[in-house]
């Protein structure tokens, strides 16, 4: 077996969900300047929302993908609420105060929803029914799975998607103009509110769409899940460049096979010493490292495309 | 006749300091009023007051016979009043096509705006060579062009000026005013703000002399060329 190829393909699989969430993170950052903080929070009441669907369907005798898009269905205006819900109670009335307000604002948005998933879903690991098909190809001496194949390709049209909406349409246009000044967006007739509001929609959309792929692939949700989760896109966007839409995708992909390859050689060059659970430290060292190099990111600042 | 824009008593405060105190002020349809005065003067501040980005601690505003006061800025437009603001402020990594479309925001004929666009072009050929180019990119005096075509972009009834000179070489300043001569020649209503009130009041039919917070005075522009107040404090005489 082809090692290397294979953790390029899982680091790929796990790398566009992070980039999927990277991708929220940034896009509030880019137009508030504002670390959402409660976005990692979003992304497991997607995961939980779908999760609950499914079970239902799943006892029902339902399977395979149309149980996925049912679960969506319902995750990703769940979220949508979610996140507007936290824009306007948590974030909004903080718009002029110092920065430190909204950060704990958002700190504690994050253990409040986390909370309350711990009521509605209780405490436990909760396991996802095994309802998708466990076919596998094979690629040059690496296997993939149908299910790897279905997040590639949703994480690439979620992105494309949202890369025409940003650079291609009138509301996109709006978005980057806010982002950019805000005060001059607003003299030119956008309602700058309307824009924050509907960039925390489209970023907590793909966060219901990331949760629910990663508890298809993981098959394993949990209260708790957003915060590593969360933490790690959050270290994506900064690895590609807060702020930059390209440095979301790029950064989480990158973040993604870089801990698999960390993973999969680790124990190996170590002789074992040291095991492939060392792969977040390997993730966070190489973000300190990116820091330090590159302060602005992998791509921050020259041909940065704010939102 | 009632002016289009009629300012009565307008106060901008910043905490403690009272940037305006009181002014008076108004616009006629199809006039080009300039609104001269040093630095600190309060001139930007009366603006900005005017296009809803600041809110004034007392006094009305009225344009075309409807009350601005508590007017969300992003309806101004709808209104009919552009502003362009003092430092240009254009989005600097949009293009230039990209900026001069965000003028025109809040229209929806596009068949119109396509029209204006190449007008726009026509007016400034600069910004045609540039069009692809992002606008963070251009000279100041590109930009302040950009600026102002962008504002037309939205087809306004009043353009509001902050400062168009500011910051520019000779040649390029007597190019933005020639600008502003020729979009006031076709109907346009304009307050300019300027310090270089040499330029401003040869180019204006009216004027507004601004000193600490307060409109010390305002006569026709060709008056004010010739008050000897006016010569001594704004003309260098
Ligand atoms: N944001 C602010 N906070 C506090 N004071 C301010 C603020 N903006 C302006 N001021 C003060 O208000 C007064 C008027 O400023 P304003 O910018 O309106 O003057 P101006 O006539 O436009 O000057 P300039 O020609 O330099 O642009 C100044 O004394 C200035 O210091
Ligand atoms: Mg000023």
């Amino acid at each position: 077996m082809d090692i290397f190829l294979q953790q390029v393909i899982n680091g790929l699989v796990q790398g566009s969900i992070y980039a999927l969430v990277a991708l929220g993170y940034t896009m509030v950052y880019g137009i508030i300047e504002l670390v959402n903080f409660a976005h990692g929070e979003v992304v497991m009441v997607g995961a939980l929302v779908s999760l609950s669907v499914i079970e239902r369907l799943a006892a029902r005798g339902y399977s395979g993908w149309t149980v996925i898009v049912i679960g969506l269905l319902l995750a990703v205006p769940a979220c949508i609420a979610l996140g507007l819900g936290i824009e306007r109670v948590a974030y909004r009335p903080l718009r002029k105060a110092p920065r430190l307000a909204p950060l704990i604002s958002a700190i504690g948005v994050s253990i409040a929803l986390q909370q309350l998933a711990a009521l509605i879903w209780g405490r436990n690991y909760l396991h996802y029914p095994d309802i998708l098909p466990k076919t596998q190809y094979a690629i040059g001496g690496a296997v993939i799975s149908e299910v790897q194949v279905v997040i590639l390709i949703a994480a690439a049209v979620l992105m494309a998607g949202l890369w025409i909406l940003v650079q291609r349409t009138r509301l996109g246009r709006a978005m980057r103009a806010s982002a950019q000044n805000p005060a001059v967006a607003g003299l030119m007739g956008v309602d700058v509110n309307r824009i924050i509001a509907t960039t925390f929609a489209v970023g907590s959309g793909l966060a219901a769409v990331a949760g629910a792929l990663v508890g298809a692939y993981y098959n394993v949700g949990n209260h708790t899940m957003g915060f590593l989760l969360g933490l790690k896109a959050f270290t994506a966007a900064v690895l590609g460049g807060i702020g930059s839409l390209g440095g979301a995708m790029l950064g989480g992909l990158l973040l993604g096979v870089i801990e698999n390859l960390g993973a999969g050689y680790m124990g190996k060059l170590t002789d074992g010493a040291v095991g492939s659970n060392y792969s977040d430290v390997f993730a966070f060292l190489m973000l300190v490292l990116v820091l330090v190099l590159r302060p602005s990111g992998l791509l921050g600042e020259r041909g940065i495309e704010k939102v | 006749m009632s002016a289009l824009l009629e300012v009565k008593g307008l106060q901008v405060h910043y905490g403690g300091i009272q940037a305006v105190k009181g002014i008076d002020l108004d616009v006629h349809e199809g006039e080009l009023v300039t609104l001269i005065g040093a630095n600190g003067a309060g001139k930007t501040s009366t603006l900005n007051a005017l296009s809803g980005l600041l809110k004034p601690a007392a006094g009305s505003i009225t344009f075309a016979g409807q009350p601005l006061a508590g007017m969300p800025v992003h309806q101004l437009i709808t209104a009919g009043l552009a502003l362009v603001p003092e430092g240009r402020g254009v989005f600097p990594r949009l293009t230039v096509a990209e900026n001069l479309a965000m003028g025109a925001y809040v229209r929806a004929d596009q068949a119109e705006v396509r029209k204006d666009l190449d007008r726009m072009f026509g007016l400034f050929e600069r910004l045609h060579e540039r069009r692809d180019q992002k606008a963070g990119t251009l000279s100041g005096g590109e930009q302040q062009m950009l600026a102002i075509g962008r504002a037309l972009m939205g087809r306004p009834r009043m353009l509001l000026l902050d400062e168009p000179s500011m910051g520019l070489a000779p040649l390029m300043v007597q190019k933005i005013i020639a600008v502003i001569r020729q979009v006031a020649a076709e109907g346009m209503t304009v307050l300019l703000v300027e310090q270089n009130a040499r330029l401003a009041l040869q180019a204006a039919q009216r004027a507004y002399v601004m000193e600490g917070g307060r409109i010390s005075f305002s006569d026709t522009a060709h008056a004010c060329l010739n008050d000897p107040r006016v010569r001594a404090a704004y003309l260098g005489e």
